[in-house]
């Protein structure tokens, strides 16, 4: 037997060692369940060393944008020699710390326009294996990361904590294609689950043929996952085509569009309202006002607006010429009169002289004629707000003329 | 071992000579050659592609000649890898050990100095290792993954090419006898 296993060594070592490897395998794929401890250690040991050759670019690539930018600048104040160049200088840096900084304030801004809870983190590494569908965060659960929290930066969801270590966290973006998240659309409301593809885009799955779905309509989160908080963007659809049972609805996801570097764990998600779809504003055209018929003077659009624009002429405004004109030819002047003046009488056309006018009314009713007559000042009862547009109040003494605007008998409006 | 054009059999196994190796250098260079792959595609996208921790198993595997070493590299590199990917853990050990024992097996048979072995051992492992890794997603996870060959051949060609310069590379990091 020990000869035997001395002889074959070779291939019982290996298939001991696979042996282990398939247990191990199976335990993870039986229980559902990871070997936490392998990991940590592999991540403990590899994040720091990320960490630190990421902080050394960082740092070398600051100081040669550092150097650049003062080398422009010395040679601007040796050129000028003045204290503009200093200020100059000094301003070229604080540009570049601006820069440098937006990102960051970007997300801080939007840290603070958001009501969940969040934390920021910077991608410091890519998962093994060649797909890029995975990456590694420098914050973990020292941080308050736990598995299954949400990641998104400002433009939309990136993905959802993986697995949470002390000092970093693996992240599945959305494009992988194990990666789920309820989606409804922006417009019509449809809903659907978001999964990644393995490569750029996503697709969202289980929408009927009925539902309606445009390209280039947003999706947002739903919050039905428990993972992402309703009202977060999703992407944009860039196709959207009818399958055997589903929708074949291409998705392309906004919030790894421009790239990761940094992103804001989830800590407490908390559901928005999702935005309301509001159609892009299309011009109207408005044709220009008829021109006026000849020799029809009340047909003329009067001019509105503080700016003499042309408006459109109603019957009101046509009446209210005509009141006008009446009242100018009695030299009442409507809106300036005070009480107890006599009132217009409409049934007098301008330019015919008032056949009552020298007759007053044995009852003392306040007659056409006798109201047409101009007084000395040149105005007549109160009519209060009918100068300045609208129909004008007739003024007056007698109920009838306050209750209503009276009805000329003739002349009759103009059509 | 002196290397000639028309001598790539070994015929007998004094022929052969383990190469051996510092611990730093059989520590540090999976371990650069893991970072490699986590890191700087973040910056380089196409360099995702290129198997760094199968290529440096590879490496040692066939300079050391020992097949029980060889599958112990595969398998802790493997390991390694798995760890800082979304797999189970074991789906890239299994894979990388297996290489590693081949090509350790291979190691002892073949003249592993000349460049053009150096070549076609590359691609072959690299193919080699996408196809176990493949038939073990299907097999054992149950993942519908589709094997893409032309992808795969043309992968296989590039990491060879760079297998090639970067074991002339690390025959720098040797031990002189």
């Amino acid at each position: 037997m020990e000869t035997l296993l001395s002889r074959y060594r070779n291939i019982t070592v290996l298939l001991l060692v696979l042996f282990a490897q398939l247990i191990l395998l199976a335990y993870q794929v039986k229980n559902d369940s990871d070997v936490r401890m392998i990991r940590v250690w592999a991540v403990t040991a590899v994040t720091p060393l990320a960490r630190t050759i990421e902080g050394a670019r960082g740092g070398t690539s600051g100081f040669l944008q550092n150097y650049i930018v003062l080398r422009d600048t010395r040679a601007e104040n040796e050129k000028m020699r003045t204290e503009l160049g200093r200020l100059k200088l000094e301003n070229q840096f604080l540009k570049t710390e601006l820069e440098t900084a937006d990102r960051a304030k970007a997300l801080e801004a939007f840290q603070a326009k958001t009501p969940s809870k969040m934390v920021g983190a910077r991608v410091i590494a890519t998962a093994a294996g060649g797909s890029n569908t995975a990456v590694f965060v420098d914050r973990g659960s020292a941080s308050g990361v736990q598995k299954g929290m949400a990641v998104v930066t400002p433009d939309g969801i990136v993905g959802k904590v993986l697995a949470a270590y002390p000092t970093a966290s693996q992240v599945l973006l959305v494009t992988d294609p194990s990666f789920a998240a309820g989606v409804v659309s922006q417009k019509n409301h449809v809903r659907g689950i978001l999964k990644g593809m393995g490569h750029g885009t996503c697709r969202v799955d289980y929408v009927q043929n009925e539902e309606k779905v445009e390209t280039g309509e947003w999706f947002y989160t739903s919050g039905d996952d428990r993972i992402f908080p309703k009202g977060m963007p999703a992407g944009q659809v860039t196709a959207a085509r009818a399958g055997s049972s589903f929708q074949d609805i291409t998705l392309e996801p906004s919030g790894i569009a421009n790239g990761i570097e940094e992103v804001l764990i989830i800590l407490e998600g908390v559901h928005q309202e999702i935005p309301e779809f509001k159609a892009a504003a299309a011009p109207i055209y408005l044709a220009p006002p008829p021109a006026p018929a000849a020799g029809d003077k009340t047909a003329a659009a009067p001019t509105g607006g503080p700016n003499n624009t042309p408006a459109l002429a109603t019957d009101a405004d046509r009446l209210r010429e005509q009141y006008k004109e009446i009242g100018d030819a009695q030299g009442h002047k409507f809106g300036d009169n005070p009480p107890g003046t006599k009132a217009v009488d409409f049934n007098v056309k301008p330019g015919e002289k008032p056949a009552a006018a020298a007759k007053p009314r044995a009852d003392g009713e306040t007659g056409g004629g006798a109201a047409a007559a101009p007084s000395p000042s040149g105005s007549n009862g109160p009519s209060k707000g009918s100068a300045d547009g609208g129909t004008p109040k007739p003024p007056g003494s007698n109920a009838q003329a306050k209750r209503s605007p009276p009805q000329p008998e003739s002349p009759t409006p103009p059509q | 071992m002196r290397y000639s054009d028309d001598h790539i059999i070994l015929h007998n196994q004094r022929e052969t000579q383990i190469s051996r190796f510092k611990a730093w250098v059989l520590f540090l260079v999976p371990l650069a050659a893991i970072l490699f792959q986590v890191y700087v595609p973040l910056f380089f996208q196409f360099l995702a592609y290129l198997e760094l921790p199968l290529i440096v198993t590879i490496y040692f595997a066939l300079m050391r000649r020992s097949p029980i070493g060889g599958l112990f590299v595969g398998a802790l590199v493997g390991l390694a890898q798995d760890s800082l990917s979304k797999n189970p853990l074991g789906m890239f050990g299994i894979t990388k050990t297996i290489i590693g024992y081949v090509a350790a097996s291979v190691g002892l048979r073949l003249d592993v100095d000349h460049p053009l072995i150096r070549l076609i051992l590359g691609f072959f492992f690299f193919v080699f290792h996408h196809f176990i890794f493949w038939a073990l997603s299907r097999g054992l996870l149950g993942q519908q993954m589709s094997f893409e060959t032309q992808r795969t051949l043309v992968l296989g060609l590039l990491n060879a090419i760079v297998a090639v310069s970067l074991f002339h590379f690390l025959d720098k990091l040797k031990e002189r006898t």
